[in-house]
Order: C-alpha cells, then sequence, then structure tokens
C-alpha cells in the first residue's frame, strides 16, 4: 500500500476516533477529498520542478505513533534556547508533553491546538480562523484532514508579550519511521507583539517526514516576530507549509534558519490585506552532504502602500541542492507597492547546485519591485587577504560565509536567539571561532 | 632573516620573475623600485605565498628555512607580513574581529592560548592611537567604503597588532595624502627594532623620505638590474627609469 493509500484508509479511522464539532469535522472531510484527488505533487508540476519527493514517501511511515514521554529534560535541552525565560509548547511524536512545556492563559493563550479544536470557548475563534489562510494544495489539505495537535497561540489585543514562545515538536524515532502533521494556529490582535521561535526536531537517524502548517494571523498593527530554526537530522524530511494574513499596518517577519535534515521544503506565503503592511522574509541556508533545501515563496499584494523585503542567503557543499523559487504578486489595487527580493548564493563545491527563479507577477503601473540573484564562489583575493593575516582556509572560509549571511543575522531580535545560530553556524562550518561581529 | 635565491615564479604559465637575488637581513630596511610591470607587486605575493603564483625555479628561504611550499597562513604565523596595495574589502566582518580572530589563529599556530581579552583592548588602543584611528573605525566592516587613506592606515595598523619579523609594504605610500604618509610612515618606523625587517615596494621616492632605507633595489622585466643605497633613489626620482632600461638593455 503506497503513503497515499495508507493516508486515506486511516483518515476514516482517525475522523471516527476524535469528538470534535462540526465545522471542524466538515473542514477535513473536504480537505480529504482535495489530497485525494490531488495526490502528492509530482515534479511535473511547476512549483516542484526543482524537488521531488518520491524518494522520502517511499518509507513505511508509522501515521500514529506510539505515545512514549520518558524523555528527561536535560538529554533535550541543547534544542531549546535555555538561557532565557520563555514559553514552551512541546510536542513528542506529535502528543503535547506537559512536563516539557510551559503555557498560559495568563491574559493571552499560549496552549495547545487539540483543546482549541475540542472546547466551546475557542469555538468562535476557531471558526473564524482555522484554516482560513491555508490554501487548497494537497499537502496543506493533507495536514487539515489529520489537524488535531499542534501550537494554539492567541495574543488578544494591546498585548506586549516579554517572553518569546518555543514552539519544538520533538520526533523520538522509536518507530521504524513515522509521519507527523503537526498544526499550529496563531492569532495576534490589535496592536500586539509576539515573538515565536519553531523547531522541528528528531532525535535519532530513523527517517521521519514531517508534513507542518502553521496559519499565523495579524491583525491591524500587530507585530509578529516568528523564527524557524531547521537544523535536523540526516534522515528527517520537513515540508513546512506556513501562512501569513496582515492586516493594515502590521509588520510580519519570519526568518528562516536551515542548516540540516534530509529534504527541506519551505511553502511561505504572505497575504497582504490592508495597507500599509510589512512583509519581511529571511533567510540562510548552509546545508552540505545530499540535503535539499527548498524556498518556495509567495507575497500577495493586494492593497496599496505595502511593503515586503526577501532576503535569502544560501551557501551549498557536497553535493547539496538548494532551490529558491519567489513569487511576488501584486494586484492592480495595490498601487505604491515596494517590493524586494534578494537571493545570494555561493557554491562552495563543483557538485552541488542551486536553482533560483524570481517570479514576478505585476499587475499595478506605479510599483517598485527589485529582484536580484547571484551564484557565486568565495572570492579568491579576500582568501588570500585573510590567509596573509595568519587565519587558515577553513577559519577564513567560515568567516566569509559568515560574513556573507551577516545582514540577515543582523535582523534577528532576540540576541540569544543569534548566538545560538551563529554556535550552530560555526559548528555547521568545522570551526571555533567566535562570530561576535 | 629573508634569502631570496635566483627566484623564478611565473602566472598562468607567463612567467614574471626571471631570477631575482635577494637577501635582507634582520634590522635592514629594502626599498624595491622600479617601473610598472617590473614584478614588484608579484614579488611581494611570491614572497607571502599566493598561490596563484607558481615558484618555477629558486628558493625563498626566512630564517633559514625554506618556505616557498608553505601556506600563506603558515607564511604569517612565522612572522611574514604583506601590506597589501589594494587591501580587499570583506562586508560583515569588523576591523577589531578579523584582527582578534589573525592574531588568536597565529597565537593558536604557535601553541599559545587565545590572549586575553583585556590585553587585546590595551594593544588594540595602543596602536589604534599610535596610528590617529578613531575608535569608531575599528567596528566598521573591513575596508569596506575605507578611503585610499583609510585602507593603508589600517593596513599598518594591522602589522602593529600582528607585529611581524618581516614587513613588506607594497606600494603603501599610494593613495595617502601627506599627512596620512607621515602618520603611516611614523607608524612602520616606530615599530622597527634590530629584530625585525621591512621591504619596501614603491614607485617613488616620497615615502623614502620619512621610511629612510639601507638599501634601494631596482627590478626591471623581472630581474634586480641595479641595487645601490638611498642615493640611487634620489637618481631615479630625479632621472625617471628610462637610463635603468637602456643600461639593460644596451
Amino acid at each position: 500500500m503506497d503513503l497515499k493509500e495508507k493516508l486515506l484508509s486511516s483518515f476514516l479511522v482517525f475522523e471516527n476516533q476524535v469528538d470534535i464539532d462540526t465545522y471542524v469535522h466538515d473542514v477535513r472531510n473536504d480537505a480529504i477529498k482535495i489530497f485525494e484527488e490531488k495526490g502528492f505533487p509530482t515534479k511535473k508540476e511547476e512549483a516542484w520542478k526543482y524537488t521531488s519527493l518520491n524518494k522520502i514517501l517511499k518509507e513505511d511511515y508509522s501515521l500514529f505513533p506510539q505515545q512514549e514521554d520518558a524523555i528527561d529534560y536535560k538529554d533535550i535541552k541543547k534544542y531549546f534556547i535555555h538561557d532565557i525565560d520563555t514559553y514552551k509548547i512541546i510536542f513528542i511524536d506529535g502528543k503535547y508533553s506537559s512536563h516539557l512545556s510551559q503555557t498560559t492563559h495568563d491574559g493571552i493563550d499560549v496552549c495547545l491546538m487539540s483543546s482549541a479544536l475540542s472546547k466551546p470557548k475557542y469555538r468562535i475563534l476557531i471558526e473564524n480562523y482555522f484554516n482560513k489562510a491555508a490554501t487548497k494544495d494537497s499537502l496543506s489539505s493533507l495536514n487539515t484532514a489529520f489537524s488535531s495537535e499542534g501550537a494554539y497561540i492567541h495574543i488578544p489585543k494591546n498585548k506586549m508579550v516579554e517572553k518569546p514562545i518555543q514552539i519544538i515538536h520533538f520526533s523520538t524515532g522509536n518507530e521504524s519511521a513515522t509521519m507527523l502533521q503537526p498544526r499550529n494556529l496563531i492569532v495576534v490582535d490589535e496592536n500586539s507583539h509576539v515573538q515565536i521561535i519553531e523547531r522541528h526536531q528528531s532525535l535519532n537517524n530513523n527517517p521521519v517526514l514531517t508534513n507542518s502548517v502553521t496559519e499565523i494571523f495579524t491583525n491591524k498593527r500587530a507585530i509578529v516576530d516568528y523564527y524557524k530554526i531547521q537544523n535536523d537530522n540526516s534522515n528527517a524530511s520537513l515540508i513546512d507549509n506556513t501562512f501569513i494574513k496582515q492586516k493594515k499596518e502590521s509588520v510580519a517577519s519570519v526568518h528562516t534558519f536551515a542548516f540540516g535534515g534530509k529534504l527541506t521544503r519551505n511553502n511561505l506565503n504572505f497575504f497582504q490585506e490592508g495597507e500599509r503592511i510589512d512583509s519581511i522574509l529571511k533567510g540562510v541556508t548552509i546545508i552540505g552532504e545530499k540535503q535539499h533545501v527548498d524556498h518556495n515563496t509567495l507575497v500577495h499584494h493586494i492593497e496599496p502602500n505595502c511593503e515586503s523585503h526577501q532576503d535569502y542567503k544560501g551557501i551549498f557543499g557536497e553535493n547539496s541542492t538548494g532551490v529558491f523559487n519567489g513569487k511576488i504578486i501584486v494586484e492592480k489595487e495595490a498601487q505604491k507597492t515596494n517590493a524586494f527580493q534578494a537571493n545570494n548564493n555561493i557554491l562552495v563545491s563543483d557538485k552541488a547546485t542551486i536553482n533560483t527563479k524570481p517570479q514576478l507577477e505585476i499587475f499595478a503601473d506605479d510599483v517598485k519591485c527589485s529582484h536580484g540573484c547571484t551564484i557565486g564562489q568565495l572570492d579568491e583575493s579576500a582568501m588570500f587577504y585573510m590567509r596573509s593575516r595568519g587565519i587558515p582556509e577553513k577559519e577564513a572560509k567560515a568567516l566569509l560565509m559568515y560574513a556573507f549571511s551577516n545582514n540577515v543575522l543582523n535582523s534577528v531580535k532576540i540576541p540569544e536567539m543569534k548566538q545560538r545560530i551563529t554556535k550552530i553556524i560555526a559548528k555547521k562550518l568545522g570551526v571555533n571561532i567566535g562570530f561576535d561581529l | 632573516m629573508l634569502k631570496i635565491d635566483n627566484l623564478h615564479a611565473s602566472v598562468e604559465d607567463k612567467s614574471i620573475l626571471q631570477g631575482i637575488n635577494l637577501e635582507v637581513k634582520a634590522g635592514e630596511v629594502h626599498a624595491i623600485m622600479g617601473p610598472n610591470g617590473s614584478g614588484k607587486s608579484t614579488l611581494a605575493s611570491v614572497i607571502a605565498g599566493k598561490e596563484e603564483y607558481e615558484v618555477t625555479k629558486g628558493s625563498i628561504e626566512f630564517k633559514g628555512e625554506n618556505i616557498d611550499e608553505l601556506a600563506a597562513e603558515e607564511r604569517a604565523h612565522k612572522g611574514v607580513f604583506l601590506s597589501f596595495q589594494y587591501p580587499v574589502e570583506i562586508p560583515g566582518v569588523s576591523v577589531t574581529n578579523f584582527i582578534k580572530t589573525a592574531i588568536n589563529e597565529t597565537r593558536k599556530a604557535q601553541g599559545l592560548n587565545d590572549m586575553p581579552a583585556k590585553d587585546m583592548l590595551k594593544l588594540i588602543r595602543e596602536k589604534s592611537e599610535m596610528l590617529e584611528i578613531d575608535r569608531k573605525f575599528l567596528s566598521r566592516s573591513l575596508n569596506e567604503g575605507f578611503s585610499g587613506g583609510e585602507k593603508k592606515r589600517n593596513e599598518i595598523f594591522q602589522m602593529a597588532m600582528l607585529d611581524p619579523q618581516l614587513a613588506i609594504l607594497d606600494e603603501t605610500d599610494s593613495g595617502l595624502d601627506i599627512d596620512a604618509l607621515r602618520i603611516v610612515a611614523n607608524g612602520v618606523n616606530k615599530l622597527k627594532s634590530k629584530d625585525n625587517a621591512v621591504v619596501v615596494i614603491t614607485h617613488y621616492q616620497r615615502l623614502l623620505d620619512y621610511i629612510v632605507p639601507d638599501f634601494v633595489h631596482v627590478l626591471y622585466n623581472g630581474k634586480i638590474v641595479k641595487s645601490g643605497t638611498k642615493e640611487l633613489a634620489h637618481e631615479l626620482e630625479e632621472k625617471g627609469y628610462d637610463w635603468i632600461k637602456e643600461e639593460v638593455n644596451a
């Protein structure tokens, strides 16, 4: 039985087990029909031309892994940003782990999707927001059909949330192969501000496939800073579908740090539904071996006087492959749009590949849109300059690569987070130098 | 300290250095002059270990050891320093962090621990004051958007920090106004001792008024065709290089 059939047949069992209201029930049933009809995307689709899911779909995934809650904090502490106080919503094999989490209902809701989907007091919010940003593509629909658990965050208006929120999805690898489909919903109301860090982490080398959907609603003048740390084991694959709806004068930023995993696909979608909105998409990708990272971004400018800023840096070594596909749509009404997109890449090895494609669809006539992509090697003259000052080749390379991605790192607003990322980069590049630039 | 013997070097099969002989002893200042394209900068790069240049014949000895097979960083660790004619811009790396990394990597190679932060700061303060470098300048990205004079001053600042035994200054005077030239030259003079040596590569005699050479060599067509004392530099300033070319070609 292939994975699609397996998913379709387990849907019936799954849907009968969960006791929830009819709204979500209907949404799920519609979603599974879409998945049934469309199936998994193939390379024949333009948006998947450079990324094939074939290999990772061949595993015999367990769809509902057994509960295994015997993980000690000390063993996984390193995956947390632990030197500052944060809220934590932690999942192990898709199940909520209360002893690792620190949630709250004190003025804000930092809790669980499962309770939001089942408790009457969340009903209106769920009906207003659940599956209202996600598109009807096959993978998001698949997630919607099976959506039962994940992070649920609601920040009511005029709240400045002091502590960042960490959402971490661990997979134990207790099963020989695991498929996870976390579903996160984040609603930030007028004038509120929140910082969120998301991570998916497998704890051994058994194959994991995560098909995640995160919906973020940034209401009037709200500010959301979202950070994704992707540094998983070599058999873990991630399809991240993130949808952000912004209302007027809001600012939403997503930083994606893609350092690892087997195959990573980031479908990052911004929809601007109001004036004077700012959308910020930044990423640093540093991969090697046979790793594959695909950033597929969409910024949909619908209203006038908005901005979007995209800045993606990629460093590709060994046999790795990178894809950047950045789509910007500027609707006819979206006059005075400023949309910027940059994708700069360094190929460190002859066998590494990058496919980069800007896609601009502009229907308004008074806009500023720019895009640029570069593919290069490390600057030889800079290398000689550094080495002649006593910095060895490997360290000189690392310093250049770090410097190359520095402007993305500089816009990280949580200092401890920035520090952590620089440490991961140093480790990734195999050097032991402080990058306190 | 430095002994170059019958050095031939080429880049992409084009022969540039065609039999250089030069000996520099501790405590000495040598000037290498010559017309454009004579091979001055190539000589500097070959001594510092630029990989594009291939040594086809001859040898370079530094402190009694043959260094022509060593990587650039290994030569630096032994005490060779090259001040670049065109210092490279490295966006995203600050002057301070760059020099810290350079010093600590050099110490690591010598089996020493990192320099304590306190000592590093003190050293940076001392050397930047000596070269009249503004503190704000040190947190800027290395050479990015620096004026010609700032770049050269920054080179000498790094030299002061690294305290090399052999400093090769490649056209350090180009792009400097007279005040900057004086500051840079004073810096070099303060660093000079009986234990180290300086090779000044220059087109003009101007810099040699400040950094007074013990010996002057004229490089032409990849060879040292004439050597003398500082008077030779004055003669070149007055008469140009044509008479040398004629002498050689005769």
